[in-house]
């Protein structure tokens, strides 16, 4: 019977971190991608922390995870007021017209 | 445990204080001046009340996953102190530029209380609170005068930029956290004997993420951009507290939890150290806007500080504070001097609208002098002395090549520094600046630049406090 082993969830939360950075980086067309990207990043690490907390037997790691999920929605809400401030004054959110400070 | 919390009575306070002041900035019309006094009131108790800490012990609270000691009280006394000048300075801009509102002095305060939670962190779960508290404020902050395109740009770049390395920064966390089976900054240390590969990797993440908070090359991008963009006020309050507050964490990284890896970290440090020099150096030469070029320079002067920690001795990481404390001061000056270049409220901070300052505002043109000499390094100001401390400890870790590297990229910055000096006094006169300025903006830069000035009569003021850091026994 195959088993899944701590290994097994650190791959997939590398990946998943991994698609997270790659989106942020290649990513030339829209900035709530961008916000999603970074989401991912963040529940990539949750993954981490719960698997590694239940391999060892340790609570703390999953007292973490509700620290990190709390504040990822306070920090997405602050991301999508400051894309709607930036949208009215600029009215577009496209990443390549993103240039006025530049030098 | 619980005995000891009024150990953390100077948090408690400001953060009770954070909300009566919002209640009443809700239920009172028009209290954005009365707030904005009050909260600078809360700052100078808050010093007080962290004066009156016991100061000669380590305490730990919390299942000493909080810690009070030599570090934490100094980098708390240093960041409130220039938290109250950063306030004093830039209360007339705030009122020119029409940003004059309740939320400002609640979003500064509450950026101060995260930064107060991360100097004393000793958990990973306390530091991350503590580094979100602040980063969550700083984004809104950085995007404050929402009408300004400039503005919201900058908020925009900075929310993105410092929300990845937070991530980047917590997935090494959860690797540390992982491999080395706790959360608590002792436990780690001891955890962590011989080397494995897992907490390496969690060590290079959270090094990579704290780099990008005190902006050392090669995680820079954002800094200019974010300097100029956001309103000055709080461009000199970017370029000061939350760069005390992660060089404080940095050292307790460094040289608490992760002691047992100094050979890993050493090279990173030295690295990141070098590059953010040069590229200080450098970068600034071809420069226009003079917020850019002060965020430049303070890459360069993040690569001096932390030129201090790759020592791995306990007079690096004082010099490294020392060379932090004067830095503040310095640029405290330097806002200062850009917040009097206005002429009937408008605000200018090109480099060439300094041409000729010295026919019309001798005394302002002199006090310029003074701080960019002190920036560049020149002998008997203040500047010179942190560079000094720095070099000093260096060399005696007989780091030779770190060390000329250092100087040369300091002969190299002089250069921009002087510069701006032969516009001030060579060029043709451009505008006349008013005259007129608050008490708290002339009091800031008559203290900042007394102090550079006079610093080399006494400088045991500032070495007696720091000498009784030791964070390695």
């Amino acid at each position: 019977m195959f088993e899944i082993s701590l290994g097994h969830y650190l791959t997939l939360g590398a990946m998943i971190f991994t698609i997270g950075i790659i989106g942020i980086f290649l990513n030339r067309k829209n900035i709530i991608v961008v916000l999603m990207s970074i989401e991912l990043i963040l529940l990539a690490v949750n993954i981490n922390l719960v698997s590694f907390s239940i391999f060892m037997n340790d609570l703390v790691g999953q007292i973490f995870t509700l620290f990190i999920l709390t504040v990822a929605a306070a920090e997405a809400a602050i991301g999508l007021a400051i894309i709607v401030v930036y949208f009215r004054n600029s009215g577009t959110i496209r990443i390549e017209e993103i240039h006025k400070l530049k030098g | 445990m619980i005995n000891n919390i009024n150990l953390i009575f100077p948090e408690i306070f400001i953060s009770i204080f954070l909300m009566i002041l919002l209640i009443l900035g809700v239920f009172k019309k028009k209290s954005s001046s009365i707030i904005y006094n009050l909260s600078v009131l809360s700052l100078i108790i808050l010093l007080a009340l962290i004066l009156n800490l016991p100061q000669n012990t380590t305490e730990n609270l919390f299942n000493k996953s909080y810690v009070i000691d030599h570090l934490s009280i100094y980098m708390k006394l240093i960041m409130i102190a220039s938290g109250i000048f950063v306030m004093l300075t830039s209360s007339k801009y705030l009122k020119i530029i029409k940003i004059y509102q309740i939320e400002y002095p609640v979003l500064l305060l509450s950026s101060i209380l995260g930064m107060m939670i991360m100097v004393s962190s000793n958990d990973l779960i306390v530091f991350y609170m503590g580094l979100e508290l602040q980063s969550l404020a700083l984004y809104v902050l950085a995007s404050f005068n929402r009408d300004n395109i400039l503005s919201s740009e900058s908020g925009l770049k900075y929310f993105i930029l410092s929300a990845l390395s937070s991530g980047i920064l917590l997935y090494g966390c959860s690797l540390v956290y992982g491999f080395s089976g706790s959360t608590n900054f002792y436990l780690i240390s001891e955890n962590i004997e011989q080397i494995d590969y897992g907490v390496v990797f969690g060590m290079v993440f959270i090094l990579t993420g704290l780099a990008f908070k005190i902006s050392a090359v090669p995680f820079h991008m954002w800094a200019p951009d974010v300097y100029e963009g956001s309103p000055t006020s709080v461009t000199l309050f970017f370029s000061i507290l939350p760069k005390i507050a992660a060089l404080s964490v940095f050292i307790r990284f460094l040289y608490v939890p992760f002691i047992n890896l100094f050979d890993q970290w050493q090279t990173i440090i030295i690295f990141l150290s070098i590059a953010s020099m040069i590229f200080g150096a450098v970068a600034a030469i071809g420069q226009k806007n003079l917020k850019r070029l002060i965020a430049y320079s303070s890459i360069g002067h993040m690569g001096y500080a932390l030129a201090g920690l790759s020592t791995g001795s306990n007079y690096g990481i004082q010099s490294s504070i020392i060379y932090i404390s004067i830095y503040l001061i310095m640029n405290l000056a330097l806002f200062s001097c850009l917040f009097m270049l206005r002429v009937q409220n408008k605000y200018y901070e090109n480099i060439e609208d300094l041409s000729g300052i010295s026919k019309n505002n001798p005394i302002l043109s002199l006090t310029f002098l003074i701080v960019l000499f002190s920036l560049a390094g020149i002998p008997p100001l203040a500047g010179f002395f942190a560079k000094f401390y720095i070099f000093m400890a260096v060399i005696e870790q007989s780091m030779y090549s770190l060390a000329i590297i250092g100087l040369l990229s300091t002969v190299i910055s002089a250069f921009y520094y002087l510069r701006i000096i032969k516009i001030i006094y060579f060029d043709s006169e451009r505008f006349k600046y008013d005259k007129d300025h608050d008490l708290g903006l002339k009091l800031t830069l008559a203290a900042s630049t007394l102090f550079l000035i006079f610093y080399f009569i006494y400088p045991n003021i500032l070495t007696e406090l720091i000498n009784k850091i030791n964070l390695i026994s």
